[in-house]
């Protein structure tokens, strides 16, 4: 009876979850389906759930825009600032999980307290810069950036997962004589390595869909992903279909790693204040 | 075993990312503190002197800054309502058994891994176009006036799409604390013949109490800066009726070219953003001393 009771309850709540993850996904299922629409069914009214699929609009934006540049433009930024972050990250994590002083706690609030930082507060200056130094509309301007606002995070995350490390393990390979760097390389790194690559997952996805800085400070040589798709929509006009397969390549990436660290997120962007 | 060796070390290891932050933090600050009290426009920077309190005056007196600071107000309000009250609702929904729980968690977090600027496309677009949008054609099947989103409730659409992208979040964190409510105390409450609806006030809610003040926390910092959005669908028009203060910031700055004007602005939002910040921190703060 009260199996019964509790299948009923599941199947209830199945139906009920499924329709609304259905509604809070739909933009995206319609936007896969735009995509693959000629630019007359994509406006058809009403709507078409099933039309004659072509993949002519994947074709054309690849052929006709430069699709491919902006589309590197983002792996090499969202890619060079990850790296960067993590190089500058992992000794600094390290020290602070490993041989914390007085300051540590200190040093990792004032950290957190960059990332508060309203963007805005210092877009005037850093425009003026780049514009003195040469540096808008590069590649390397922007990676810097986004290696610089993600920073607070990546140390953070690294941090959290360098803690749960047992220290007793490292004093032990002290103890058996191994100098510090061969004690990070072959005792710490294999160690750290999955909290190492989660950090990195999340770093890459919010710098690839990072959208104050891309687009403000780069035009048509440097702009990554965020920043095409933005111009895209003015002088395309009403092509629904075609920005619908310039964004589906864009999100595409991103969407299916996102997936895989939907824990990651939690700790990352609470600072470890939910686990 | 830490010997003066492997603190200098330590030091060492540290010294880069705080240099760079601070480098990061402290000096475009400095500037835009400086750059606030001067008379400066890119168009005309020959004119270039102290200004005084000017710029501050100025941009607080333009009633373009009363409007987009309601419009921050209720653009970061309104997104909060519906992620927290949508978030704790869709996290005891994904708490129960389900079948394919895999997936469903997966359709219900995918809007968060989109970037601003397509997500707000699709919206501008497909979702609320006044003739070919969905919601355009919902309505006229029922036989209805369709609304013109972006012309008639500009504020009103873009807090739509922004609680669109924020809700995944807010769910998920919700949906971490909730799992990690210890279940004893639940099933007692349960035996003693407590209601689902008093277990609901009396142990989860307050089980998930910190977890809420997080995400309205960490929300409130990223919303306070929503600006993509904005940008691609509205323009922060018809006139100033869906400007927040980063995109009438941005306006003076990269638009208007008024540098001071545009750094006063600024200096007012980062003091906006650390009153919230203050709270963040203090609650992070104390959560790494347990």
């Amino acid at each position: 009876m009260a199996r019964a009771m509790g299948l009923r309850r599941r199947i209830g709540f199945t139906f009920l979850a499924w329709g609304i993850g259905l509604i809070v996904f739909f933009p995206i299922f319609w936007m896969l389906l735009t995509s693959f629409k000629t630019e007359g069914d994509a406006i058809a009214s009403p709507p078409l759930l099933f039309y004659a699929a072509t993949i002519e609009n994947y074709l054309e934006v690849l052929a006709r825009s430069n699709y491919f540049k902006h589309f590197m433009n983002s792996v090499i930024i969202a890619g060079g600032s990850t790296i960067l972050a993590l190089i500058v990250a992992i000794p600094a994590a390290w020290s602070m999980a490993f041989s914390p002083t007085k300051q540590t706690k200190n040093i990792l609030m004032w950290m957190l307290s960059t990332k508060m930082l309203p963007p805005v507060g210092v877009l005037v200056p850093i425009y003026l810069l780049f514009l003195q130094w040469g540096l808008l509309d590069t590649k390397f301007g922007l990676t810097i950036i986004l290696m610089l606002i993600n920073l607070p995070i990546v140390i953070w995350m690294l941090y959290t997962y360098f803690k749960e490390i047992p220290g007793e393990i490292l004093e032990a390979s002290r103890m058996d004589g191994a100098v510090l760097w061969k004690e990070i390389i072959y005792v710490l790194l294999p160690m750290a390595v999955p909290g190492i690559a989660s950090t990195m997952l999340l770093n890459v996805i919010l710098a690839w869909n990072e959208a104050f800085w891309t687009l403000n400070l780069t035009a048509a040589n440097a702009a990554p992903l965020t920043a095409f798709i933005a111009a895209f929509s003015s002088p395309e006009g009403l092509f629904w279909a075609k920005l619908s397969a310039a964004s589906t390549m864009a999100i595409a990436p991103i969407l299916i790693l996102g997936w895989f660290s939907q824990r990651q997120l939690v700790r990352g962007l609470t600072f470890g204040a939910v686990k | 075993m830490a010997t003066a060796h492997t603190r200098t070390l330590s030091r060492l290891m540290i010294a880069p990312s705080v240099v760079m932050l601070l480098a990061w933090m402290a000096i475009p600050l400095a500037m835009t503190i400086y750059f606030s009290f001067q008379r400066y426009n890119l168009l005309n920077p020959s004119r270039r002197r102290f200004a005084g309190w000017f710029n501050y005056e100025f941009f607080v007196t333009d009633p373009a800054f009363f409007a987009a600071l309601t419009n921050t107000l209720v653009l970061v309000g309104g997104v909060l309502v519906i992620t927290i009250v949508g978030g704790i609702l869709f996290a005891l929904l994904l708490d129960q058994p389900i079948f394919g729980q895999g997936i469903v968690r997966i359709l219900f977090i995918s809007p968060f891994f989109i970037m601003p600027t397509v997500s707000a496309l699709i919206w501008k677009n497909m979702m609320m176009n006044p003739v070919f949008g969905i919601f355009a054609n919902i309505a006229k099947s029922l036989g209805l006036q369709p609304i013109d989103w972006f012309a008639s409730v500009p504020l009103l659409s873009i807090i739509i799409i922004v609680a669109w992208q924020w809700l995944p979040f807010a769910t998920l964190i919700l949906l971490t604390a909730l799992q990690s409510l210890d279940s004893e105390q639940r099933d007692a409450a349960e035996m003693d013949g407590a209601k689902p609806v008093a277990l609901f006030f009396y142990i989860t809610l307050p089980h998930m109490s910190r977890a809420i003040t997080v995400v309205v926390l960490i929300e409130t910092i990223f919303l306070l800066s929503i600006f993509a959005e904005i940008l691609v669908t509205t323009n922060g028009g018809p006139g100033v009726a869906s400007t927040n203060l980063t995109f009438l910031i941005y306006a003076r700055a990269l638009l208007q070219f008024d540098v001071g004007g545009a750094a006063a602005g600024g200096i007012i939002a980062v003091i906006l953003a650390n009153i919230v910040a203050i709270f963040l921190i203090r609650m992070i703060g104390k959560n790494l001393e347990a």
